[in-house]
């Protein structure tokens, strides 16, 4: 056996290291460049087509509208107002319908998924009624709504509430179900009270199903809360759509539908912020290491 | 066969005395399976551990081994036959027990300190008391520097070590451990044993350690049980009577250590062979 000498030196082997990390972290800031730079191009393309298509008709803009006519609806509405008030009261109605519908649900749903969940017998005795009632179109329970609580708020947060509630409810459910039984058994064996497990092991065991929830179930919030508008309202976004369509102001429902897309990206950030800080102790998904 | 030696004294199965730390008595455990059937997991367990004693279970894979740990901390009852835990009979999950987990049992979302202090503060200790006794359990299995790391942020040994003290900070003076260092290589695996035998020498408490792995059981063992094929029952008992303290990394080598772990291999082997054909008969 003869041992084997190292003969690179730790000196030259240092430098290249650093001079490999720098050519590394560039490449990534030129990947990501390049990530933007396609994406800017491809809205870009496509508005440019889009204008170009309505401005030669090759298709209608009465019917399908075009990005300048959007944007002159837009900039109408915030200038000079919509024909139900200033817009951003219509903004504001429905965020408040939507944020009162997301939480009463989603708070709804985390209770009582994780009732269900730790009861064997509740559940058991439950989940055939939750089905029943997760199987009605609910949708059309925004009529029922309206004609039961009036075309005030209190229709179009109901509306959103069932909309958020068996979404949240089934992973919160889920979420308590498979929290992981030896690490149950571990709690208790370390002293926790049934309470305690409850608390330290399976919320936050069902924390990521139920973030996962929240992402999608806020946009159901937004359908219920524009739907019940649409139905019946005095003030909102979902109105301001029923209205134009009502005067063939394609310009206007599109105006509207993006509107609703901004205020949705913008909050689904907000909740992703939420979520990572809530569960910062998850390890990152492999794409997400090292950028 | 006459390889009985002075370092493996093969023990009779006696009726446990009445002050031992743990004492299965006679005891059968069926499950219900959810067809309908009944199932004996285990059937006529007799099984003694003295007051600081050190016993290891071994047995084929589905012959009753975790079951048997669970019977002593009360998650699970006999269906005939009595349990008891320093003198009392099993009722509830007893505060005398810690339990090592095969899996990883620690909870993801705590750091380091906030999992070894989860068992006083469950306990009902003060806050700033359980996290001082914390971070003395984390300084005793040399993981002082990551206090703050989440479990996913660690190598499977120092997970393990975070186990043993979370456990340790107990100081259960019932000490069960099922297969805790099965997952681990075998540097690690070593270098856990050592550190199992140096924190149970400093609390001296009663240890029932579950193993598939026969060298294990003996490097680690006072007394080592056999259990047969499932439904598991008690095959032999021997006693160990290696000297203390034991490293584990030269133990292996030790001519007596050989010596033993043949005749219980002689013992086991066919029971494990049993296992196998019968595993494969049930697809397990
Ligand atoms: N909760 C349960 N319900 C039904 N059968 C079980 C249950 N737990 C264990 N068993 C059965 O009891 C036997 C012993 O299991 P176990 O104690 O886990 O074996 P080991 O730990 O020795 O591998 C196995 O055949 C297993 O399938
Ligand atoms: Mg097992």
């Amino acid at each position: 056996m003869t041992a084997i000498s190292p003969t690179e030196q730790a000196a030259t082997r240092a430098t290249s290291i650093v001079a490999a990390e720098a050519q590394a972290r560039a490449r990534l800031r030129k990947r990501h460049a390049l990530v933007i730079g396609l994406r800017l191009a491809i809205l870009v393309v496509f508005l440019g087509l889009w204008e170009l298509c309505a401005d030669y008709n090759i298709i209608d803009p009465f019917f399908f509208s075009s990005p300048s006519g959007i944007w002159e609806q837009i900039w109408s509405w915030v200038t000079e107002g919509t024909s139900q008030g200033p817009l951003w009261l219509q903004i504001y109605v429905t965020l408040e319908e939507t944020f009162l519908g997301f939480a009463i649900g989603a708070v709804g749903g985390i209770v009582a998924g994780i009732i269900l969940g730790r009861n064997k017998l509740l559940a058991d005795v439950f989940s055939i009624y939750i089905k029943i009632a997760n199987s009605v179109p609910r949708v059309v329970l925004g009529s029922v709504f309206i004609i039961a609580l009036g075309l005030g708020m209190a229709s179009k947060v109901a509306l959103a509430v069932v909309m958020v509630f068996f979404v949240v409810f089934a992973n919160a459910f889920q979420g308590v179900r498979e929290a992981d039984r030896a690490m149950i058994a571990n709690a208790q064996i370390l002293g926790a009270s049934p309470m305690q497990i409850t608390r330290s092991v399976i919320i936050p065991s069902a924390m990521s199903w139920i973030l996962a929830s929240l992402h999608v179930s806020f946009g159901f919030a937004l359908v219920g809360a524009v739907v019940g508008e649409f139905l019946g309202a005095k003030q909102g976004m979902g109105l301001l759509i029923s209205t134009a369509q009502g005067a063939f102001n394609a310009n206007g429902v599109f105006a509207a539908m993006i509107i609703l897309a901004v205020m949705a990206l913008v909050v689904e950030f907000l909740i992703t912020r939420f979520e990572n800080y809530v569960v910062k102790w998850r390890p990152a998904p492999f794409n997400e290491q090292g950028t | 066969m006459q390889s009985q030696t002075m370092a493996a004294e093969k023990l009779s199965p006696a009726a446990p005395p009445a002050d031992a730390a743990i004492a299965i008595d006679d005891v059968t455990l069926r499950f219900v399976t959810p067809d309908g059937h009944m199932m004996t997991a285990i059937r006529d367990f007799t099984m003694t551990v003295a007051r600081g004693e050190f016993a290891c279970v071994v047995g084929p894979t589905g012959c009753g081994k975790s079951t048997t740990l669970n019977l002593v901390t009360g998650l699970l009852r006999p269906t005939t036959g009595g349990v008891r835990v320093m003198g009392n009979p099993v009722t509830d999950i007893s505060r005398d027990i810690g339990f090592v987990f095969q899996a990883d049992a620690l909870f993801p979302w705590r750091s380091v300190i906030d999992n070894v202090a989860a068992g006083p503060l469950f306990r009902g200790t003060p806050k700033a008391q359980a996290y001082e006794k914390a971070r003395d359990w984390i300084g005793r299995v040399g993981l002082s520097r990551f206090e703050k790391h989440y479990p996913h942020q660690l190598s499977g040994g120092m997970r393990k070590r975070v186990a043993l003290a979370q456990t340790f900070i107990n100081q259960p003076k019932i000490l069960l451990m099922d297969e805790p260092f099965s997952a681990l290589d075998m540097q690690t695996r070593t270098a856990m044993q050592d550190e199992l035998l140096g924190l149970w020498s400093g609390l001296k408490s009663s240890v029932v350690f579950v193993t598939h792995d026969l060298e294990e059981a003996v490097a680690l063992a006072d007394k080592v049980y056999v259990l047969t094929a499932g439904p598991g029952t008690v095959k032999s008992v021997y006693r160990i009577d290696l000297p203390r303290p034991r490293v584990m990394a030269d133990i292996r080598y030790d001519p007596k250590f050989i010596e033993i772990a043949k005749v219980i291999w002689n013992d086991l082997r066919e029971e494990v062979q049993l296992g196998q054909s019968r595993g494969l008969q049930t697809g397990h």
